[in-house]
């Protein structure tokens, strides 16, 4: 997930007014974080899946997300180098970049996107979700900052089913241990009321959100569902989900979508409209943030848009119906953590990728696969067979990473994406010739 | 009935373990009708569950340097593991044909990602993800745990057609215990006298117990440490260091031997953490699911796959290893691409540092051929920790 906000060589982007709205959330957000300590606020680090955002807002609390700070510094070409420092200092070249970009950061003196030094958080709400490196993550975290660090487990929904027993032990764990730590470190009793009214709130702008990705479902996509998904997703998975912010950035945006789509226009991207749509795409895995507008262009230059993209839905999956629901509000947190994409098990992110070929009459599937991250790679060339399999629509593969520009090979990715469009072209004129799949 | 010697020992226990058609387990299966086996992979699992219905655990540790991966590396990209591209081998090849489930411990991203590839490869084969708590007190992470436990308990009913009752689970505690007693008396003979116990046999003596009935596993535990005790070996001027972040992936057994022959005593180590997770006995009085669950959250190893809860602990467990054994170095040996032995390394290797512990780290991949450059680095490692000791 991501707000590409702030970035220098996006000055010269084409914008949509969503665009600009949401990145000024954004910077608010950013100078919420930095002025902190003028300010008196408490910080909660937490992560993208399985962020609580409106059981921290009830504590007064600003929500840090590390993994949204390692995407700003991609986009700004800083993370090459903090991913580096890291490995100076023992951190081993195989693991997940995201972490060697916040801990090299941090060595160097931990200054946000604003150019502002980052708050040392009061605490830090481990949210255990959908990936095994936020574990060891927060313990890196907690070694530096010695803050006093929340554990909240989801169970992996290994069998397609979310049980009773999951969703006991996660109410449990916000009952007993979160809710109280964050009664301690922030000093502000706990308000099951006021969760209700963010929560009801969150519900309003996840439908929002849930009407603007689906408006990919229309020829021509009025929207990129994966590179302009991930601006879309910013701010609910971020630190606005359950406030009227939200509220009112999505309906701004559902409004501009609703604008195109009666004009019969295509997404708006860096280089400018998208003209004619010649393929519509499925995505699978995060994209790559320290070449991303280049990466964008690929697609633009090709005519190919995304329509639907599983990493936006890494924040929480609301396309099949899930909303925070105020009247359930801790087990309605738990099945929000529970759902998040990479908490699902591999045939339900199989199922779901097949859904998205159906429903939004994609071409095709197209894998980035992410060299440092084993919660989505792992058993990502066997989703793909069995996307192939099942839909008799192509699917492909191209690497790279996410904010480790090293592992980022402009040619080989154009090259794959070239070869991947031809793939899909060929098996369109065999098609119209009634040539069997 | 002679008590064999360890070199007759060993090499039965090299059999077991060279053997990738798992003909031990094959033939526990063949000799009565209905008999069942369940595989498990790294790093724990509650065997006296497997056992008290009346089923044989089967713990997979991957495919070894013995195994030609053809099939597995068209499901891995290259920057994945091996553990699970030479499991996925073991399946698809047939090896595993005779096991009727298996389990996927949380150990990781791939472990978990791989038991839903495993479901849609043998659809018609049990398989579970066996989740654990992570977190340790037992009204929250305990009762998940129990919950989870009696889940499997009834799959596995459902398996056999015959109720686990609490009897048959007390009694496979207490033979688990048992075997449990002698694994930490070898640990400690090793540590007592490394060069009558080395760390490559003892590692042949434990891995033997993951493919065979416990009860033949404790009696061969038993003859082993007799044995071993009895006989006279030479002593070497080795140095005594302990080996960590092998919990999952197996190194090649080369990989210890040449260690070995760098001049170390490894004299203590996590891997197969699944014979020793539990330290202690469980006790057999009470539910014996809810001590299962005790043991589990109160007295068990501490490894890179689980959350340490107090930032003061973390790390401890190797201070204390070192201590315990008499140990004058540690040797991060990790697999390739592990994700949890190595994020959690920078800060194991930090209260090292703060305790004054001197350490090296390497890399390994269970298909590693080459040994030269570790032994070259373990070699130094073992003269620098004597010139230490001495200066
Ligand atoms: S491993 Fe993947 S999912 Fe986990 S923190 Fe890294 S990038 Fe995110
Ligand atoms: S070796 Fe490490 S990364 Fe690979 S499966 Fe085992 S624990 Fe996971």
């Amino acid at each position: 997930m991501n707000q590409p906000a702030g970035k220098p060589s996006l000055r010269d982007a084409i914008k949509d007014a969503s665009m600009q709205k949401q990145k000024d959330m954004m910077a608010g957000h950013f100078d919420r974080l930095t002025s902190s300590h003028e300010t008196g606020a408490k910080v909660c680090s937490t992560f993208v899946p399985g962020n609580l955002n409106e059981l921290i807002m009830c504590f007064d609390m600003v929500n840090n997300l590390p993994e949204v700070n390692a995407i700003q510094s991609g986009l700004r070409g800083k993370s090459g180098a903090y991913v580096m420092e890291a490995e100076r200092n023992g951190h081993s070249e195989d693991v997940c970049t995201y972490v060697k970009s916040d801990i090299g950061m941090m060595a160097r003196g931990n200054i946000g996107p604003n150019g502002k030094e980052m708050p040392k958080p009061d605490m830090l709400l481990l949210s255990y979700t959908g990936c095994f490196t936020f574990l060891k993550w927060f313990e890196l975290l907690r070694e530096q900052y010695k803050c006093p660090t929340v554990f909240l487990q989801t169970p992996y929904m290994a069998d397609g089913k979310i049980t009773p027993n999951m969703i006991q032990y996660m109410v449990k764990q916000l009952k007993e241990d979160v809710i109280p730590t964050m009664e301690k470190v922030s000093g502000v009793k706990f308000d099951i009321d006021r969760l209700r009214e963010n929560l009801r709130q969150s519900a309003k702008a996840e439908d929002d959100l849930v009407y603007i990705l689906q408006s990919a479902k229309n020829k021509p996509s009025p929207i990129d569902a994966y590179f302009g998904g991930i601006y879309y997703i910013g701010p609910i998975f971020g630190a606005f989900r359950g406030t009227q912010d939200a509220i009112d950035y999505y309906r701004f945006l559902r409004e501009e979508v609703d604008e195109r789509l009666k004009l019969g226009l295509g997404p708006v991207t860096p280089e400018g409209p998208m003209e004619e749509e010649k393929y519509r795409l499925v995505v699978e895995g995060p994209p790559n943030y320290t070449h991303f507008r280049q990466f964008w262009k690929m697609f633009y230059e090709e005519g190919a848009t995304v329509v639907a993209s599983s990493y936006t839905k890494v924040g929480g999956t609301y396309d099949f119906g899930f909303r925070h629901d105020p009247d359930r509000p801790l087990e309605t947190l738990a099945e929000y953590c529970l759902n998040v994409y990479t908490n699902r098990s591999l045939p339900m992110r199989i199922d779901m990728l097949v859904n998205y070929i159906n429903e939004y009459e994609a071409d095709g599937l197209l894998v980035n696969s992410i060299k440092s991250c084993n919660s989505f790679s792992a058993g990502q060339l066997m989703i793909m067979r069995e996307v192939e399999k099942r839909t008799g629509k192509p699917a492909a593969f191209i690497e790279t990473d996410l904010v480790d520009p090293r592992y980022f090979s402009a040619a080989n990715v154009k090259n794959r994406l070239e070869s991947y469009l031809q793939m899909v072209e060929q098996k369109r004129s065999g098609a119209s010739k009634g040539v069997a799949a | 009935m002679t008590t064999p010697t360890t070199t007759e020992i060993v090499a039965r226990c090299q059999d077991l373990f060279e053997d990738l058609h798992f003909t031990a387990a094959r033939k526990w299966k063949e000799a009565e009708e209905g008999r069942k086996v369940i595989g498990y992979m790294p790093v724990y699992v509650p065997r006296e569950i497997i056992h008290a219905a009346g089923m044989l655990p089967l713990g997979i540790m991957g495919g070894g340097d013995n195994l030609e991966v053809i099939h597995g590396d068209a499901y891995y990209q290259s920057y994945i593991c091996r553990i699970p591209r030479s499991t996925v081998e073991l399946g698809v090849t047939g090896r595993l044909d005779f096991v009727d489930g298996m389990l996927f411990p949380s150990i990781c991203d791939v472990i978990r990602n791989l038991s839903g590839m495993w479901k849609m490869m043998f659809p018609h084969v049990y398989s579970k993800y066996f989740d654990v708590p992570q977190t340790y007190e037992d009204e929250v992470g305990g009762t998940f745990y129990i919950g989870e436990m009696r889940e499997f308990m009834h799959d596995l009913e459902e398996l056999s057609g015959k109720k686990i009752t609490d009897e048959a689970l007390r009694h496979s505690v207490d033979v688990y215990n048992e075997n449990r007693r002698l694994v930490r008396e070898l640990y400690a003979l090793r540590a007592e006298l490394p060069w009558q116990a080395p760390a490559s046999e003892a590692y042949l003596v434990i891995r033997a117990g993951l493919v065979l009935p416990v009860e033949e596993h404790t009696i061969l535990l038993r003859q082993y440490i007799d044995a071993a005790r009895a006989e006279t070996r030479p002593i070497k001027d080795n140095s005594r260091i302990v080996l960590t972040g092998l919990f999952c992936e197996q190194p090649p057994l080369n990989l210890i031997k040449s260690l070995e022959l760098a001049g170390c005593y490894v004299v203590d180590d996590d891997f197969m953490l699944v014979s020793r997770w539990l330290i202690g006995d469980v006790p057999l009085e009470g539910d014996p699911i809810e001590n299962l669950s005790k043991a589990f959250l109160h007295s068990s190893e501490s490894t890179a796959a689980k959350y340490e809860p107090n930032q003061d602990e973390k790390g401890q467990f190797l201070v204390r290893a070192v201590k315990r054994t008499g140990a004058e170095g540690v040797i991060f040996a990790a697999p390739s691409f592990c994700d949890p032995a190595l994020l959690d390394r920078p800060m194991l290797q930090n209260v090292l540092k703060a305790a004054n512990i001197p350490f090296i780290a390497f890399k390994y991949a269970e298909n590693s051929g080459q040994m030269q450059p570790i032994r070259e680095q373990a070699g130094t490692f073992a003269d620098s920790i004597k010139l230490w000791s001495a200066a």
